[in-house]
């Protein structure tokens, strides 16, 4: 179902590109109003041709699509009008001022001159960089551009805005400030559609996720759900020096639900942590270190795909 | 928003950028016929004595010149606006990309682009005109025909390409343009020397080349001497080819964004 509740609506949608290699494989999903909804997966998963054809840049191969309740096949640029688009590269136009950036993007929807300038300040205010309004975009640092191309992506005050991968490659502080400001975005009620790569933005951002691996979706959930679902409540992750792991022979059965090796360490997974060390302790197994920590998206992809996120 | 209206958001956005160096291009623009007209017309022309000038319609070689250089003018920079820039906004900055998530059509970008490459060229065109004036090669009010006559000649040239630009991964193929395109029309074109110097094979490849057709509309222009039986040709040629150029230019400027 459809309907007035779904912004975006999928079903079976596919994108094949001209030299046969499929990028999206028939996946379903429905974003509701007023939610953060992610792709979550690594690179190469599917994800931003998944994007594009939402953001009607690319045309869909097969299956459904509705956006806003409309289809991109046909009403490309109604949509358009309706959306506000953070690609995954920064595509600002370098030989205009911050400000112009956001006045001539106004012109692009065809807002009038005076309300792009009253969005354009609120906007600027909104992305702290009114105090940057008359410099060039080029000596921005990354995240400065990355909040400046999220406030042009608002100028037309979308009803759903769609970021692709919008803290990758930049550094911690940067990366919060933009979580702050997109976490303040959807008090507003704005409607989210992001993907990333990152499990921790995934589990700080988004209310609803959709697990992408090799062009399908795996799995569908809330955050929390997910963790619940796929893994244990508690991890304990082991290290070993390479002989004592060679000498292992099975020592570790029975101690956790499922241990998942890795090359650097090993992951036990258990309800119970902490219990499952001193059974380690008690088996007299020689470990290097030990980390006990909760369960995270990281695990669920490990779990569902065999694969870390960020290989 | 109908495709006027999105083409003058396109064009506005070349004029912001344009402003802040407006000056300098102006000047260029004068610089640059003065230089040609005084080393060409007045050093070479001077060596070109009167008994020679049946060869040139009966004009002073620098009369005869002058108007020749502009309509290059007009294909040159053309070239340079289409290509480099173009680029630049497909791949290197990715200006269009961020165009095409607004409303804007691929149409209004390749009407925009063009509007704006007819504004440059009409500007220096007409200071160009200027200068041929400052020189006394003006013989007839018409001669301001040859601005749009320039500018018709700068959008054929430039949406055709766009239509090449679009198809390109790489600037490689910008340095073949402008050696085996854009240089020889400049000099095989009846810009330097009339085309009865060259075996008739050659003329009638000239023939079928488009700066050629320019040259001799905006010569006859200037000079007053247009030949009102081949001058309709010469325009049509024009008009087909900006014609078919905006054409492919936004069929492929289409699969390029799309891809």
């Amino acid at each position: 179902m459809s309907g007035p509740e779904s912004l975006v609506h999928a079903r079976g949608l596919t994108k094949r590109y001209a030299n046969g290699f499929t990028a999206v494989d028939g996946v379903d999903f429905d974003v509701r109003p007023g939610k953060a909804f992610g792709f979550l997966g690594p690179n190469g998963a599917g994800k931003t041709s998944t994007m594009r054809m939402i953001a009607c840049a690319s045309p869909i191969s097969d299956g459904t699509l509705r956006v806003i309740g409309m289809d991109p096949r046909t009403q490309g640029r109604e949509i358009k009008a309706k959306l506000g688009v953070v690609p995954q590269i920064d595509n600002l136009d370098t030989e205009l001022t911050v400000r112009e950036n956001l006045e001539m993007y106004a012109r692009y929807f065809d807002i009038p001159d005076n309300v792009a300038r009253k969005r354009a300040d609120e906007l600027l205010e909104f992305v702290q960089l009114a105090d940057r309004a008359k410099d060039q975009v080029e000596p921005l640092s990354g995240g400065m551009k990355r909040r400046l191309t999220i406030a042009r992506a608002l100028i037309n005050e979308p009803e759903l805005v769609i970021l692709d991968e919008p803290t990758t490659g930049l550094d911690p502080q940067a990366r919060h400030l933009l979580w702050e400001r997109l976490y303040q975005l959807k008090r507003r009620g704005a409607t989210l559609i992001i993907t990333t790569h990152y499990m921790d933005e995934a589990e700080q951002l988004c209310d609803h996720l959709v697990v992408m691996d090799k062009a399908k979706i795996v799995a569908e959930g809330s955050p929390r759900q997910l963790i619940d679902q796929h893994a244990t409540r508690e991890v304990l992750e082991l290290r070993f020096t390479d002989a004592a792991r060679a000498g292992l022979n099975g020592q570790l059965e029975g101690l956790a639900d499922r241990i998942e090796e890795l090359p650097d360490r090993l992951l036990l997974y258990t309800a119970d942590g902490e219990r499952a060390l001193e059974q380690v302790n008690a088996r007299g197994i020689a470990i290097e270190s030990a980390l006990v920590r909760r369960a995270t998206l990281e695990d669920v992809f490990l779990r569902l795909t065999g694969r870390t996120l960020v290989e | 928003m109908t495709l006027a209206i999105a083409s003058t958001r396109v064009f506005r956005r070349n004029w912001l950028v344009y402003r802040r160096l407006w000056h300098r291009s102006i000047a260029f623009g004068f610089l640059q016929p003065l230089m040609f007209l005084t080393a060409m017309g007045v050093g070479i022309g001077s060596l070109i004595g009167a008994q020679q000038q049946d060869a040139f319609g009966g004009f002073p070689y620098l009369h005869w010149l002058g108007p020749g250089l502009m309509s290059a003018m007009a294909m040159q920079t053309a070239t340079f606006e289409s290509t480099y820039p173009i680029m630049n906004k497909i791949m290197w900055g990715k200006n269009y990309e961020a165009m095409l998530s607004t409303p804007l059509s691929v149409r209004s970008l390749v009407g925009g682009e063009l509007a704006w490459v007819a504004f440059r060229i009409g500007t220096l065109a007409a200071v160009f005109l200027l200068v041929l004036a400052a020189f006394g090669i003006v013989r007839s009010p018409l001669a301001v025909l040859a601005v749009p006559v320039a500018m018709l000649t700068g959008v054929a040239f430039s949406a055709c390409l766009i239509a090449f630009t679009a198809t390109q991964r790489n600037d490689v193929g910008f340095s073949a343009i402008f050696r085996f395109v854009v240089n020889p029309l400049f000099l095989f074109s009846g810009t330097f020397f009339p085309l009865s110097q060259l075996p008739d094979a050659l003329q009638a490849v000239a023939w079928a080349t488009p700066l050629f057709h320019a040259v001799e509309l905006i010569r006859g222009l200037v000079l007053d001497s247009l030949d009102l039986a081949t001058a309709p040709l010469h325009l049509a040629y024009l008009l087909v080819m900006a014609g078919i150029g905006a054409y492919l230019a936004d069929r492929l400027l289409k699969r390029r964004m799309a891809g």
